[in-house]
C-alpha cells in the first residue's frame, strides 16, 4: 500500500530540507526521502553516529542546525530510503533496508544534488584512484583517508576542500594539481567578492596548504596512473588554457592514492525518467532540467531545487530550496498569492547572490573540450562495461550519432551506474569539441534509479498468491 | 511540407518506410535483388522494438501458426555472419517452458501439442529430466516442455549489424527523418519528410506500432494495437542458468547472456503509447515479473536489477501478421504485426522482398486485405 502525502521531497541536502521546511510551514504534509542515514546532503554530510547516540562531533554547525530544524518540524523523514522510481501522477517508490515502500503525492520536489565527473585517463579505474567528491564523502561520513600520501588533482573548488580535509584528518597531501590557472581563479573575483565568508574560507584553506608545504601545480593534468610496487605512479602534463595537454610528462609523483575529479554534473535521473524538458548548460554541469523562474519543471507538479537543477552550490541550494517550497505551497493552494509574494521578495535577492557565487565555482568545474578530445584511444571511458574511447570512436565512424545509439552498439552506459559516471564524457566525445550537445542527446532515463537487490524487492511470496495477468495467446 | 524549405529529392525504385528488423530486411534483399532502394526512419535503424526486444528465439512463445516461419528466422539469426556480415551474438540454447500448478500443466500440454502439430520439436519432460537440463530450476515444478531449438540474440546490436550490411548493399539510408505523408504520384509514390522527398515506383510500409498512421496516409483504415512490453535486466552474476526458460502462460522469459547479465521478460505491461513511446514501468508489474523469475530460477534472488525498459509491440485485430500487397493500390506493400516478430523478421522480410522482386515466396504471406475496415478512400492523384 502506498502512503499518501501532499509533497514528497527526494533528497535531504540543503535544497531538499529547505524546500520541505518551507512547504510544511504552510501546513502541507511533507515527506523527505534520502538514501543517506541522515539529512545534510553532500556538503553537510553527517559524521557517523557516535557510540550509542546522536552526538555529532566535528560536524559542520550549519549541517547540525539543519538537522535540528528538520527534527523539530512536522516534516516526515525517511532515511536509508533509495528512491528508485517516480511515476507520473505521482507515485514514488523507494527501497529501504527492510524492503520496498511507496508514496503517492500531489507534488514532487527533486533535490537529488550532483554527481562526480572524471575526465578519463589511462589508469583512472585502478584501486587507489578515487573521485574528489567521493573523497569528501569518505572523509566526512567515514572519517577515512584515501591513503597516507594523496595527490589531489582535477578542477574546481573541491580541490581545496579535499586537500584541506586530508590534512585535517592527519593525511599527507603530495600536491594540488589544478587544470585552471591562477588567472582563471582571479577572473571569478567579482562573484567571489559577493560571498566574503566563503572566499575567506577558501583563502584560509589555501594558506593552510601552503604552510604545510603542499605544492600547487596550475595548468596541469593527470596524464596516466601506473601501479608500481608500494603505490601509484602519477604522470602529470602541462595543459593549455583549453585543457589540451602537451605530450610530455612534466612531473611524476609516487603516492598511494590519487583523488581526482573534473567537476560535477546535475543529478537528473528523476527528471529524465519523467521526460521533463532538459537543455544543455556546460556552465551548470551539463544537461539540466528546463525550469521556469519559480522552479517548476515542464511537468506539472514536478519541481527541482538545488544542484539537481544545475550546479549552483550549497548557499544557492538553501535559498532556492526555500523558494521552491513556497512555490509548491502556493501551487497546492496552501498559501495565497499575496502571502507568497510577500515572502519571496528578499529571498529572491539572496538567491541571486548565492547563485552568482555558485555559478563562478561551476565555471571552474566546467568541462574543457580539448581536455576530453585528448583522451587516449585505449583509455576506458565506461568503467562499468570497460568500453574504451577507441570503441566509441569506431561506433561513431560507423554512423552512430546519438548517445543512446552508441550505448546500444558498445554497451557503454549499460552497467550498474547506468551512465551516471560516463554520460557527460560520451556526449562530449560524440559532439566532438564545441558542437552543440542537443543532437547527441543523453542516455534515456529509466528505472530503477539505483540497482535493486532482487530478493529484497520480490519479498517473500507464495507462487499461488502471485498476481498474474492473463496468459499470452497461443 | 514547409513552404520555402529546400528539400532534396531522391529517386528510387522502392522506398521502405520504417527501419525495424522488418523494413531493414526487406530493404536489404531488394537492394541485393538489384533495386535502387531507400530506407527511411524517423529515428535510427532498429532502435524501436527491433533494438530493445528480448531477443528470444523461442518456439514456446510463438503463435502456433507462425512456427514454420519462426524456425526459418531462427536459423537466419544463428548465421548472421553469412548474410548480414556481423555476429549479433546469437546463440542456440535449449528452451524450457515450466508448469508449477496442475492448471499450468494442462495449459503446457495443450500448447505443446498445438505447436508440435505445426512442426516445433517440443516434448514434455518430468521435473527430474528438466532439472538435469537446467540444474538452476526450482525443483518444485510439475512438468516442463522442452524444445531443442531455442536461443537468443543480443537485440541491441541489431542496428549496428544491419546498418553496415545496408550500406554495403548500396541502400540509401535516411535516418532521423519522420515521414509525414505519402502521395500517389502518377506511377509511383512521393514519400515526404521534413528534409527530403523520396520519389519511388514502389513503397513498403514497415512502421511497427505506427503502421496504423502510415496506412492512413494511403487511405486505409487498419486498427493496430500497441502493447507496452517491459523488460528487466540484472547486473552480471555467476552462471545460474544455461537454457531459455519460460512458463506455460507465456508470462515469463528468462535467459543469461555470456556477460553474466540475466534478461527477464514475459510481456508484462508498462505505461506508454505510440505517440510518447514507452514512458514508464509500473512498479507492481516489475515486482510481479521478478517474483515469477525468481520462482523459476531461485538463484536470481542474489542479484540486483539494474534497468527496466519498455518497447512497443504491434498486434492486428486477429493477432496475425499483415504482410503483402495493399488492396486497391499499385505496388504498395505492408509488413508488420508479427508475434515473435524479431525471431521471424529475417525470414518474413525476405519473403516479402521475393514477392516484390517478382519471385514466388517460399511460404504464404499474410494478406492485409482482411484487416482493412472501411473501403479505401481513393488517394488523390498528384502529378
Ligand atoms: C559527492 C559530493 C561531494 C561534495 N562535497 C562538497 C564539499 O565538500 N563542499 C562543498 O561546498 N560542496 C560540495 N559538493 C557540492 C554540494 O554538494 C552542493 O553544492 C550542495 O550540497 C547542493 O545541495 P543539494 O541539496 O542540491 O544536493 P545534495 O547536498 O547533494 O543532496 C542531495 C541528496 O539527495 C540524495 N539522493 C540523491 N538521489 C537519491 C535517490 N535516488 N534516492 C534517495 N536519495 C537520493 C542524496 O543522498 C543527498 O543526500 C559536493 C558534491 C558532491 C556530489
Ligand atoms: C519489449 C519487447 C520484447 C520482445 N521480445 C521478443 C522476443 O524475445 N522474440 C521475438 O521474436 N520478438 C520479440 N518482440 C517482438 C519484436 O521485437 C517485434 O515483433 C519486431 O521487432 C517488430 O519489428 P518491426 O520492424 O515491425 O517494428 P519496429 O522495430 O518497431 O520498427 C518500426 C520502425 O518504424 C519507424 N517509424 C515509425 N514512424 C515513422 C515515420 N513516421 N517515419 C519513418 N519511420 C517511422 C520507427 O522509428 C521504427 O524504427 C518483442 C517486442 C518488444 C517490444
Amino acid at each position: 500500500m502506498s502512503r499518501e502525502t501532499d509533497v514528497v521531497v527526494v533528497g535531504g541536502g540543503p535544497a531538499g530540507v529547505e524546500a520541505a521546511l518551507a512547504a510544511a510551514a504552510q501546513g502541507l504534509r511533507v515527506t523527505v526521502l534520502d538514501e543517506a542515514p541522515q539529512a545534510g546532503g553532500q556538503v553537510y554530510r553527517a559524521p557517523p553516529h557516535a557510540f550509542g547516540g546522536t552526538i555529532q562531533r566535528d560536524a559542520d554547525p550549519i549541517g547540525v542546525a539543519l538537522r535540528q530544524r528538520l527534527a523539530a518540524s512536522s516534516v516526515v523523514t525517511c532515511f536509508e530510503h533509495a528512491v528508485w522510481s517516480v511515476s507520473p501522477g505521482f507515485r514514488v517508490d523507494a527501497l529501504a533496508p527492510d524492503g520496498p515502500a511507496s508514496w503517492t503525492a500531489r507534488a514532487v520536489v527533486v533535490a537529488t544534488g550532483a554527481q562526480e565527473r572524471v575526465v578519463p585517463f589511462p589508469g583512472w579505474t585502478r584501486p587507489g584512484v578515487i573521485g574528489l567528491a567521493g573523497t569528501t564523502i569518505m572523509l566526512k561520513s567515514q572519517g577515512m583517508l584515501p591513503g597516507e600520501r594523496t595527490l589531489v588533482a582535477g578542477q574546481g573548488p573541491l580541490l581545496l576542500a579535499v586537500a584541506v580535509g586530508i590534512l585535517k584528518a592527519g593525511g599527507q597531501v603530495a600536491g594540488v594539481v589544478d587544470l585552471a590557472s591562477p588567472a582563471d581563479w582571479a577572473r571569478e573575483w567579482r562573484a567571489l567578492a559577493s560571498r566574503p565568508r566563503l572566499t575567506a574560507r577558501g583563502a584560509g584553506w589555501r594558506a593552510r596548504l601552503l604552510r604545510a608545504g603542499v605544492p600547487f601545480l596550475y595548468r596541469h593534468a593527470v596524464q596516466a596512473v601506473e601501479e608500481v610496487p608500494g603505490g601509484l605512479r602519477v604522470l602529470l602534463t602541462r595543459v593549455d588554457r583549453h585543457g589540451a595537454p602537451t605530450k610530455k610528462v612534466a612531473r611524476e609523483y609516487l603516492v598511494d592514492a590519487l583523488a581526482v575529479g573534473n567537476g560535477l554534473t546535475a543529478s537528473t535521473d528523476i527528471t529524465r525518467l519523467l521526460r521533463a524538458a532538459h537543455h544543455y548548460d556546460a556552465l551548470r554541469g551539463g544537461w539540466v532540467p528546463t525550469l521556469d523562474a519559480e522552479f517548476r519543471s515542464s511537468l506539472p507538479g514536478l519541481y527541482v531545487a538545488g544542484d539537481a537543477a544545475g550546479l549552483a552550490g550549497a548557499d544557492a541550494a538553501v535559498a532556492d530550496g526555500i523558494l521552491t517550497g513556497l512555490t509548491v505551497a502556493r501551487d497546492l493552494g496552501a498559501m495565497t498569492d499575496t502571502a507568497y509574494r510577500g515572502a519571496i521578495g528578499s529571498l529572491r535577492r539572496r538567491a541571486r547572490r548565492a547563485r552568482s557565487f555558485g555559478t563562478a565555482m561551476a565555471r571552474l568545474m566546467a568541462i574543457r573540450p580539448a581536455h576530453v578530445a585528448a583522451i587516449p584511444a585505449e583509455t576506458i571511458v565506461c568503467r562499468c562495461e570497460d568500453v574504451t574511447r577507441a570503441e566509441i570512436d569506431a561506433a561513431r565512424s560507423e554512423g552512430a550519432q546519438t548517445a543512446n545509439q552508441v550505448k546500444a552498439w558498445t554497451r557503454c552506459g549499460m552497467g550498474p551506474c547506468q551512465g551516471r559516471i560516463c554520460g557527460d564524457i560520451v556526449g562530449a566525445l560524440l559532439a566532438a569539441g564545441e558542437a552543440p550537445r542537443e543532437p547527441v542527446g543523453y542516455f534515456t532515463g529509466r528505472t530503477p534509479l539505483r540497482p535493486l537487490p532482487l530478493n529484497l524487492l520480490a519479498g517473500d511470496v507464495e507462487y499461488t498468491s502471485l498476481k498474474l495477468p492473463p496468459p499470452a495467446p497461443l | 511540407m514547409t513552404p520555402g524549405l529546400a528539400q532534396e529529392t531522391v529517386d528510387v525504385d522502392v522506398a521502405v518506410v520504417g527501419a525495424g528488423a522488418m523494413g531493414a530486411t526487406v530493404a536489404l534483399h531488394l537492394a541485393r535483388g538489384g533495386m535502387r532502394t531507400a530506407l527511411v526512419d524517423r529515428g535510427e535503424i532498429c532502435r524501436e522494438a527491433s533494438g530493445v526486444n528480448a531477443g528470444t528465439l523461442t518456439l514456446h512463445m510463438t503463435r502456433a501458426a507462425l512456427i514454420p516461419y519462426a524456425m526459418k528466422g531462427r536459423e537466419l539469426w544463428l548465421t548472421t555472419e553469412r548474410w548480414l556480415g556481423m555476429d549479433v551474438v546469437a546463440r542456440s540454447a535449449p528452451g524450457l517452458s515450466l508448469a508449477f500448478t496442475p492448471a499450468e500443466r494442462d495449459m503446457l500440454e495443450k500448447r505443446a501439442e498445438a505447436r508440435t502439430a505445426m512442426g516445433a520439436p517440443i516434448r514434455i519432460l518430468t521435473p527430474a529430466e528438466a532439472c538435469r537440463i537446467e540444474p538452476g530450476l526450482n525443483a518444485s515444478l510439475l512438468a516442463a516442455a522442452f524444445c531443442e531449438l531455442d536461443g537468443h540474440v543480443t537485440a541491441y546490436l541489431t542496428g549496428r549489424a544491419y546498418r553496415q550490411a545496408l550500406r554495403a548493399a548500396g541502400v540509401a539510408i535516411i535516418e532521423r527523418m519522420a515521414v509525414e505523408q505519402i502521395d500517389r504520384l502518377g506511377q509511383g509514390y512521393r514519400v515526404r519528410g521534413a528534409r527530403q522527398v523520396v520519389r519511388a515506383r514502389r513503397v513498403v510500409l514497415a512502421g511497427g506500432v505506427w503502421l496504423e498512421t502510415m496506412l492512413a496516409w494511403l487511405g486505409l483504415r487498419v486498427p493496430v494495437k500497441c502493447l507496452i512490453n517491459q523488460l528487466v535486466v540484472t547486473e552480471r552474476m555467476r552462471p545460474v542458468m544455461r537454457s531459455v526458460v519460460g512458463i506455460a502462460s507465456g508470462l515469463l522469459s528468462l535467459k543469461q547472456f555470456e556477460n553474466g547479465t540475466v534478461l527477464i521478460g514475459g510481456g508484462w505491461q508498462g505505461l506508454g503509447d505510440p505517440v510518447r513511446g514507452g514512458v514508464q514501468a509500473v512498479p507492481e508489474n516489475l515486482i510481479g515479473n521478478i517474483q515469477l523469475a525468481r520462482h523459476a530460477i531461485p538463484a536470481l534472488g542474489e542479484t540486483r536489477v539494474v534497468r527496466i525498459w519498455l518497447g512497443l509491440e504491434s498486434e492486428t485485430a486477429d493477432a496475425m501478421p499483415m504482410i503483402g500487397a495493399l488492396p486497391g493500390l499499385d505496388e504498395a506493400y505492408v509488413i508488420g504485426c508479427v508475434h515473435s516478430g524479431y525471431t521471424s523478421a529475417p525470414y518474413m522480410g525476405r519473403l516479402l522482398a521475393d514477392r516484390i522482386l517478382g519471385r514466388e515466396p517460399e511460404m504464404p504471406l499474410f494478406d492485409p486485405t482482411r484487416l482493412v475496415q472501411a473501403a479505401p478512400n481513393a488517394v488523390e492523384e498528384m502529378t
